[in-house]
């Protein structure tokens, strides 16, 4: 029996998004509260499906296509540990973007099409994330891309409209290399579905193509994904959107549909080469030690933060890659399972702390009406809960314990010591004490400064909606770091890393064989 | 945008109703000959762009237009959704099952829920062409303005 659960996941929001299209043309007002009911309810079916599906994973067939000969035909959704937690982030962090926007976004008009496009770039992810065949991974790609496009220009001025033109281009490159790489694949494995492709190319049958392949889909979700040599759309794209936008772009887009994909297909899809692994930990190795330098010296509060997206996603990228040598050289696969369950947790925990930033940030721009360090000051007296709340996403993305990005980090680099990565766990080190020094200079210059800043009016609190969603993420960034406790950790991070290295179990799953 | 003269408006006249019915003939055969939905709506949504191009834009009232294409355009996709979801309601319990009668193949009216949803991605892909052409034409006349 198959879960009805799981193609609901992605036809909610979408019947969300143009039921909200069609009743906000009548009704004034009405469309904040759709999308928070769709995202309540997609809430809970992936915190259901979580908690329901465990350790097991559970495939959907649509239109009850079963496989011919183990070969499989139609379109699967596969929804296993790995997925079952980033579709958690996607809604717990949409569930908040859109409480955080009934006040934030009440000052931009076409209220409508802000919702109905959240709804459908929730709708692309969850897709993403849940797709089985590697066409429908590009199509849904496709369409939580074109909806970002949108959002981030939402406030079309002259910033977001060069913002979003720069994101467009580079995103249209990405899926061009995406595409190229399906029809490559198309063309030697004859198939579409990923468990497919798999058993194609263990067989052999791929020649010159494959590390053609695998190059072009890095370079596509590499794109999307924001790693370093890719990087150069991420930090106007996140700091020009509004507010909400910047804390799900930056906190669960670039993961959904960069990271989770190419950790998917390179642990799932291909053999595990040394080369191409060695390649992925270089490049989050530089991301990561790049993108905190870049950081460093921004003034602009969230240009700071997308640069520290870039370099926090690179701790996943280079756990991963750390995961994939050790697998590769086929030695010492338990040390392999904690790189690989390090990178997971700090994704989770990044989607925390970095959805929190984005939103603090948003809330000094509500009130304060200044993205500049430099004109902000002694905002703690006037904003308490903002400037508490970031404090706690602020003392999590250094790596302060007893936050959740300490732990997360900690298992970064204890499993980099032990593989004898030893510059790597030293770099991550050295990065994490230039993150604390980087977000020091936020909470000096925007809330401890003793003068006051150059606003010149009076400062409030911002609203209870907003409030609301930062204490909430808040109180997430210490519950996550119960994660790391051991009966927590092998039900909700174990089948997660376990799905990864595994390699036959994914596939065997969906052909049945 | 003023309208052509009275040769093109004449001549557009006669044939976008011929178009339209060709739409309508290459969606309804979708599941049967090449084409189908979406080739059937490019085929539409060209009928009514023929008209608009021919008369030009102050004899269309655009706006309006705009609005019932739109209103359209979401009704298409939510009954598409509609149709997906019945799978799952009745019959094999499954998303996009196809628990109608199949029919003989090669008659109009068979192969279950597939002439259905290629009618509404039809209407969809019309409804949204239609939607992307008027805003450009809209877009164009307010800077002009």
């Amino acid at each position: 029996m198959m879960n009805p659960l799981i193609p609901l996941l992605v036809a909610i929001p979408l019947a969300g998004a143009f039921l909200t299209m069609i009743l906000g043309r009548f009704i004034t007002g009405i469309p904040r509260y759709m999308a928070l009911a769709t995202l309540l309810v997609l809430t809970f079916i992936s915190f259901w499906l979580l908690v329901e599906g465990g350790t097991a994973s559970s495939v959907y067939t649509l239109g009850g296509w079963e496989p011919v000969d183990g070969v499989p035909i139609g379109i699967y959704l596969i929804h296993d540990g790995f997925s079952a937690l980033v579709l958690c982030i996607i809604s717990v962090i949409g569930l908040l973007s859109v409480t955080y926007s009934i006040s934030y976004m009440a000052r931009y008009t076409s209220e409508n099409y802000f919702y109905s496009l959240f709804c459908l770039m929730i709708a692309g992810m969850n897709g993403v994330v849940l797709s089985g065949d590697i066409f429908n991974i590009f199509v849904f790609l496709e369409i939580s891309a074109i909806s970002s496009y949108a959002l981030v220009a939402f406030g079309v001025e002259k910033n977001e409209l060069e913002a979003t033109l720069k994101y467009q281009v580079l995103g249209a490159v990405a899926s061009f290399m995406v595409l190229f790489a399906i029809g490559f694949i198309y063309w030697s494995a004859k198939t579409l579905n990923i468990a497919d492709i798999r058993t194609a190319f263990s067989e052999g049958g791929y020649g010159i193509n494959y590390i053609l392949i695998q190059i072009l889909l890095l370079t596509g979700f590499g794109l999307k994904a924001a790693i370093i040599p890719f990087h150069a759309w991420l930090p106007d794209a996140h700091s020009s959107a509004p507010s909400p936008i910047s804390a799900m772009l930056s906190g669960v887009l670039i993961k959904a549909v960069g990271i989770y994909v190419i950790i998917r297909l390179f642990f799932n899809m291909f053999e595990i080469t040394e080369g191409m692994a060695i390649l992925i930990t270089t490049l989050g190795a530089l991301s990561m030690a790049v993108g905190v330098l870049l950081a460093i010296g921004q003034w602009d509060l969230k240009r700071l933060l997308a640069y520290h997206s870039i370099s926090q996603m690179g701790y996943v990228i280079m756990s991963a890659g750390i995961g994939m040598i050790l697998m590769a050289r086929g030695l010492r696969s338990e040390i392999a399972a904690l790189a690989i369950t390090g990178g997971i947790f700090h994704m989770l925990n990044h989607a925390a702390f970095k959805g929190l930033l984005f939103l603090n940030a948003g809330a000094i721009e509500y009130a304060a009406g200044t993205r500049d360090l430099r004109q902000m000051g002694g905002l703690a007296k006037s904003m308490p809960f903002t400037s508490s709340t970031s404090l706690v996403a602020s003392l999590s993305i250094s790596g302060i314990p007893p936050f959740n990005g300490f732990f997360s980090k900690l298992i970064i680099i204890v499993a980099a010591v032990m593989g004898r990565f030893y510059f790597l766990a030293a770099l991550a080190a050295v990065v994490s004490i230039i993150t604390l020094a980087s977000f020091m200079k936020f909470q000096r210059y925007a809330f401890y400064n003793k003068e006051q800043g150059k606003i010149g009016k009076e400062i409030r609190e911002v609203p209870v909606p907003m409030l609301l969603s930062m204490i909430t993420l808040a109180a997430i960034c210490l519950l996550l770091s119960l994660l790391v406790l051991p009966g927590i950790r092998e039900t909700v991070l174990a089948p997660a890393t376990e799905i990864l290295m595994d390699q036959a179990k994914y596939s065997s799953q969906i052909t049945g064989m | 945008m003023k309208g052509m003269t009275v040769i093109v408006k004449k001549t557009t006249q006669l044939i976008a109703g011929i178009v339209f019915l060709y739409g309508i003939y290459i969606i309804l055969h979708g599941h049967l000959t090449p084409g189908g939905g979406f080739a059937g709506g490019v085929i539409l949504a060209g009928s009514f762009i023929l008209l608009i191009l021919a008369f030009g834009s102050d004899f269309m009232h655009l706006l309006k237009e705009e609005k019932g294409s739109t209103i359209y355009e979401n009704l298409a996709i939510l009954a598409f959704l509609l149709l997906a979801l019945t799978g799952l309601l009745a019959g094999g319990k499954i998303f996009f099952a196809n628990w109608l009668p199949h029919g003989t193949p090669g008659e109009l009216v068979s192969a279950g829920f597939l002439p259905l949803y290629n009618i509404f991605v039809g209407i969809e892909v019309a409804a949204s062409i239609l939607t992307i052409f008027l805003a450009l034409v809209i877009f164009k006349e307010e800077i002009l303005k």
